[in-house]
């Protein structure tokens, strides 16, 4: 059967990793092929950086930083951050990556999604939906969660699906950072509605978080920033918790 | 001196294929589009990401390069590895937006995944366990079932011939993994990104004479 995925994030600010894992023996701790190889190594079913970089100049790093990782590990990697253009996911794929996350660019023009599943296959088209609570509904914000589109996020997470993406990976702007668990209720009102796989991220502090966005959320896959970087679980740790708790896992690797 | 080719037609994920065989092997391996570098392969590799007729169409605008690979595949019977839908391109037909022919190497056609379960989701993406006979076949040698494969696709190969069906996954049904037929096999999980054990399948596949004993 299909495995539930454990997905670490690597936040890269200019070709460097604003957050990672500490360890004494890295060269360069700071390197994300460097991390990415730990996450490699300990058997992570996927890994996703995600480019912060601010200014546009810079953005050129994350190439760089593909191609390195795609030649030291084996792994599906997703590349997230200034995915605004045909031409950047055209050379983020050649560069080794084997999915794009499409965020803002998706908000201002729905039919960028479309276009790029037509081009490059739905299989490689994740749309990146950050959501947060606005009265009684969930809406799209943009900007980390300081400004609001005023799209509904249920049925924009279907349009997007039925535009071509292959997978929502779905963040809780209420819940991220704050290590309290996922919004289950959002988790689970978009992964029961869209008929393709949704990443749940955001406010994971605990392992007992990461089996709820599967049980109760719904989730296809768990992706974590923080409780991996500060080494405060590692991916074999996370796996054998949510084996015991009943989620199927991948042991092997 | 063995020496991988990597057909080259514009699909995708190329340098992670590429760099996957350059990892596993200690010998040459080349991407190209030059047909005329198929003579010299002691091993094809043909990937493929994407739609079925969108690959098929990227071929076709190589030119003489689906020629050279029937020549060396079917008549020289020299290994062969096609991977997603470049494994896919050896069916009868693909019946991905609409109908399109492929190599006929096997026989089927390329299908949309219909899980019993209407809640599983499509594509079927991730980590799945592989299921399979003992000695299927040489490639598969030293790998107990349930080794884990990294998938993500939304249509399968239906093989008319069910003993040309060396590998499957469970989800809401059979799902065809791995398909193949004398010198050729064809995996629509992708070795590149199986970690551990997508590179010591690609080195089986390198070792590999193409016979099946």
């Amino acid at each position: 059967m299909l495995k539930t995925r454990i997905i670490p994030c690597l936040d890269v600010d200019n070709g460097r990793v604003v957050k990672g894992v500490n360890f004494v023996d890295l060269v360069d701790a700071g390197d994300p092929v460097e991390q990415a190889k730990i996450y490699d190594a300990a058997g992570a079913d996927e890994l996703t950086f995600l480019d912060i970089t601010a200014s546009s100049d810079d953005r050129e790093t994350i190439f760089d930083v593909v191609a390195r990782t795609a030649e030291q590990c084996f792994m599906p990697v997703t590349v997230g951050g200034g995915v605004r253009a045909v031409e950047d996911i055209r050379k983020l794929l050649l560069a080794g990556a084997d999915k794009v996350a499409i965020n803002t660019a998706a908000i201002h023009n729905p039919e960028f999604v479309k276009e790029a599943a037509l081009k490059f296959g739905s299989q490689c088209i994740v749309v990146a939906v950050d959501a947060k609570r606005n009265q009684d509904r969930f809406e799209i914000f943009t900007h980390g969660g300081r400004k609001e589109t005023g799209i509904e996020a249920i049925s924009w997470a279907e349009r997007m699906a039925d535009y071509g993406a292959g997978e929502i990976l779905l963040t809780s702007m209420d819940k991220d950072g704050t290590k309290s668990g996922f919004d289950i209720e959002l988790t689970r009102a978009i992964a029961d509605a869209v008929p393709i796989p949704v990443i749940a991220s955001g406010g994971v502090g605990t392992l007992d978080h990461m089996v709820e966005g599967v049980t109760e959320g719904h989730a296809s896959a768990v992706l974590a920033a923080s409780i991996f970087h500060f080494g405060t679980y590692s991916i074999q740790e996370t796996k054998e918790f949510m084996a015991a708790a009943g989620v199927a896992v991948r042991m092997d690797h | 001196m063995a020496k991988t080719v990597i057909i080259d037609y514009g699909s995708g994920n190329l340098r992670s294929v590429a760099k996957a065989f350059e990892h596993a092997s200690m010998e040459d391996v080349v991407v190209t589009n030059d047909p005329a570098e198929l003579g010299s392969a002691s091993h094809i590799v043909l990937p493929g990401v994407g739609a079925f007729a969108d690959c098929k169409a990227g071929l076709e605008a190589v030119p003489g390069m689906i020629e050279a690979l029937a020549e060396q595949v079917t008549q020289n019977k020299k290994p062969f590895l096609g991977i997603c839908v470049g494994m896919q391109l050896v069916a009868t037909r693909g019946l991905e937006h609409g109908e399109t022919s492929g190599f006929n190497w096997i026989s089927g056609d390329v299908v949309e995944i219909k899980p019993s379960d209407t809640s599983l989701k499509i594509p079927h993406m991730g980590w799945n366990a592989l299921q399979f006979e003992q000695d299927a076949h040489p490639v598969l040698a030293g790998f107990e079932a349930g080794v884990h494969a990294y998938f993500v696709h939304s249509y399968h190969f239906a093989a008319t011939n069910s003993d040309q069906v060396l590998a499957e996954v469970e989800y809401g049904g059979a799902v065809t993994a791995m398909i193949g037929r004398d010198n050729m096999i064809g995996t629509q999980f992708h070795p590149e990104k199986s970690q551990h054990f997508g590179l010591a399948f690609i080195e089986n596949f390198l070792k590999w004479s193409g016979e099946l004993t």
